[in-house]
């Protein structure tokens, strides 16, 4: 994050379970990848084919669990006095700024995966199609927390169109 | 033709428990028909078509015509008949269905836009639709189908009257004309499109590989017939939606007419507008034409998830750039100034749109251009701003660049500073967040240029600083102000 857009607070980050449920997901494309590969190898019978797929799970799966990691540190929110900031992204790095005063309505999901390591995503909603305040992997109390704490924002400084 | 000698659309009966019940009205007695025609007509000829082609003759398809007609003119004859409404104070209330009844309740305050449109058919019996648009989803939009000509005009005026928090007798405002289109204008325009440019390449080809290949020229003529069908229904389409363009001023907003067979009558109040954009296709610019388009805000459908309508008038569909500047000034009072480019390293970035790239942000206003074959500038009033955003890409990053996007009500409404220098979005981040904020809180701060509007506007609403009237019934209306009848913000 550039020094001119720290903000004045601390940033927020998604809770660790996330970093664990995004090496869960991780691991269970690498052991899928894996049995595609086996099963290729065998149904050809070609022990190069094997090798080569073999070599290239185990060089991937290292590569992508660093790219994961860095996207999950990546995310990061700040709740200001009248705008909530949300950060995210490693190539394309965004910054994005919601005032409390445009939200329409607030969102929190929870995907299979999610409820099983008991996170949630929380998503900010404006009139504009194109914002895109998302937080993902938040504790469920937090993700509770953030969103009533947003609603009631929301109604004290809202704004019309 | 025999129209019923009636000022309004339809009787006005009493129903319901005694006491002051809202005075429901009906709507005209010919709807039925129109309405059975307009579904029949296209259905007739795409039969009739269908039948010239098998051995059968007209006489069946006439049968299948006869017994639609009488299905159609009975289901509109029913909805006629369960369908009514009614002005109850500070809301238009529609009720409609047989089985299912749908009563609507249009809170004036909240309205967004008032349409009167006449379908051909409809035109032909003198009659009009008067469509209802509220803000927020756009589900809860309000359509009286049809009304009689003087009747929708009648009820536009006292619902705008009303939305105004005046008192609904009030005679609907004199406009003061602005600008109109003339038919050739537009026909050269519509001819001068991207799509003429992929015909006469095609038909260029056809021309060059008819001396070479038959085959090959058999096969680029038949994509050019195709091509020649689809581009000629489409220059008409546009010609016809904007024949007779004309754009009018009044108090309430912009009043724009169009149409040759169905004509539109819209009106765009000052308030709801989001953005306001000049768009330079580049067929156009040996001419100097230019087209301005404002959005209106329209906001996501929750039950749609992230689906939001655009709402994008034409306010001018085509007309000389310095037409166009004028309107901007004198009927949204904007007062444009100078971009600034972004660094020119940022070639490197955007080679093609270096070329036009250019923003800035003055007196509550910011403002971006970019494209390279249709240069497109986009004006935003700050107090619009729902979103911010700062994006830097691997390119932009190496070359110290970043883009700041700037959303306002609506899908792809956005002003965005593409590709300036690092530390001048940062900068531009910051202070447009708090810009906007302070326009949020306090409107447009006095800086900003008021137009000829601002004048023209009742003076309930002209206050230099706009303290919204709260419109009958707000209060109990719910939903966060949407429907303020905000002074002019542009």
């Amino acid at each position: 994050m550039s020094t001119a857009l720290q903000g004045t607070q601390a940033w927020a980050k998604p809770s660790p379970r996330m970093w664990a449920m995004r090496k869960a997901e991780v691991g269970v494309l690498t052991v899928l990848a894996l049995a595609a590969g086996v099963a290729g190898a065998v149904g050809t019978g070609s022990l190069p084919g094997a090798i080569g797929a073999l070599a290239g799970v185990a060089l991937l799966a290292p590569f992508s669990l660093w790219v994961t990691l860095r996207r999950y540190r990546a995310w990061a929110y700040q709740e200001r006095d009248d705008d909530l900031l949300v950060s995210r992204g490693v190539m394309f790095r965004r910054l994005s700024v919601v005032p409390y005063g445009r939200m329409q309505f607030v969102d929190v999901t929870a995907g299979p995966v999610e409820r099983l390591f008991k996170l949630a995503s929380v998503k900010l909603h404006t009139a504009a199609a194109a914002s895109d305040a998302r937080i993902p992997g938040l504790e469920q109390g937090e993700a509770a927390r953030l969103r009533d704490r947003l609603a009631a924002l929301g109604e004290a400084r809202a704004a019309g169109l | 033709m025999n129209l019923p000698a009636r000022g309004t659309g339809g009787e006005p009966e009493r129903e319901g428990p005694a006491g002051p019940g809202p005075a429901w009205q009906r709507l005209h007695p010919l709807t039925p028909v129109v309405g059975a025609v307009r579904s029949l007509a296209v259905l007739a000829l795409v039969l009739l078509e269908d039948s010239r082609s098998h051995s059968g003759g007209a006489g069946p398809v006439l049968i299948v015509v006869g017994g639609l007609a009488f299905l159609l003119l009975l289901t509109g004859l029913v909805r006629f008949a369960v369908t009514r409404w009614a002005l109850d104070g500070p809301t238009l209330r529609i009720e409609t269905g047989l089985l299912r009844r749908d009563a609507r309740q249009l809170p004036l305050a909240r309205i967004q836009a008032v349409d009167v449109v006449r379908p051909f058919v409809a035109r032909a019996f003198g009659l009009a639709e008067l469509r209802v648009r509220l803000a927020g989803s756009g589900r809860a939009n309000g359509r009286l189908a049809y009304l009689t000509e003087p009747a929708a005009l009648d009820l536009r005026a006292r619902l705008l009257a009303g939305h105004h928090g005046l008192d609904q007798s009030t005679p609907e405002p004199v406009e003061q004309p602005l600008a109109t289109v003339p038919p050739a204008r537009l026909i050269v325009a519509a001819l001068l499109s991207p799509a003429a440019g992929i015909t006469l390449v095609l038909a260029g080809a056809l021309v060059a590989l008819t001396t070479v290949s038959q085959a090959a020229a058999a096969a680029i003529g038949g994509t050019l017939f195709v091509y020649v069908i689809s581009f000629a229904h489409r220059t008409w389409r546009r010609v016809a939606d904007q024949y007779g363009f004309a754009v009018a001023l009044a108090p309430d907003g912009l009043r724009l007419r169009r149409g040759l067979l169905s004509t539109v009558a819209e009106t765009v109040p000052f308030a709801r507008v989001q953005a306001v954009r000049k768009v330079e296709p580049l067929a156009w610019r040996p001419m100097g034409w230019c087209r301005v388009e404002v959005d209106v805000a329209g906001s996501p459908g929750r039950e749609q998830g992230t689906r939001s309508s655009r709402l994008t008038r034409a306010l001018l569909p085509v007309g000389p750039v310095a037409t166009a500047d004028w309107l901007l000034s004198s009927a949204l009072g904007l007062r444009q100034f100078e971009l600034a480019k972004p660094p020119r390293r940022a070639v490197w970035k955007s080679p093609l749109s270096y070329h036009f790239l250019g923003s800035a942000s003055e007196s509550g206003v910011v403002a971006a251009s970019r494209g390279r074959v249709r240069k497109t500038t986009t004006w935003m009033p700050l107090e619009k701003v729902q979103s911010i955003r700062w994006v830097e890409g691997p390119l932009q990053r190496a070359l110290h660049l970043a883009t700041v996007r700037v959303d306002a009500a609506g899908r792809g409404v956005v002003a965005d500073m593409r590709d300036r220098d690092s530390g001048e979005a940062n900068d531009l981040f910051e202070s447009l967040v708090a810009a906007s904020r302070s326009a949020r809180r306090h409107g447009p701060t006095p800086a900003v240029p008021r137009g000829a509007m601002s004048t023209a506007v009742p003076s309930s609403n002209a206050a230099p600083h706009p303290a919204p009237p709260q419109a009958p019934g707000e209060a109990e209306l719910g939903g966060p102000a949407l429907g303020q009848p905000d002074a002019p913000r542009l």
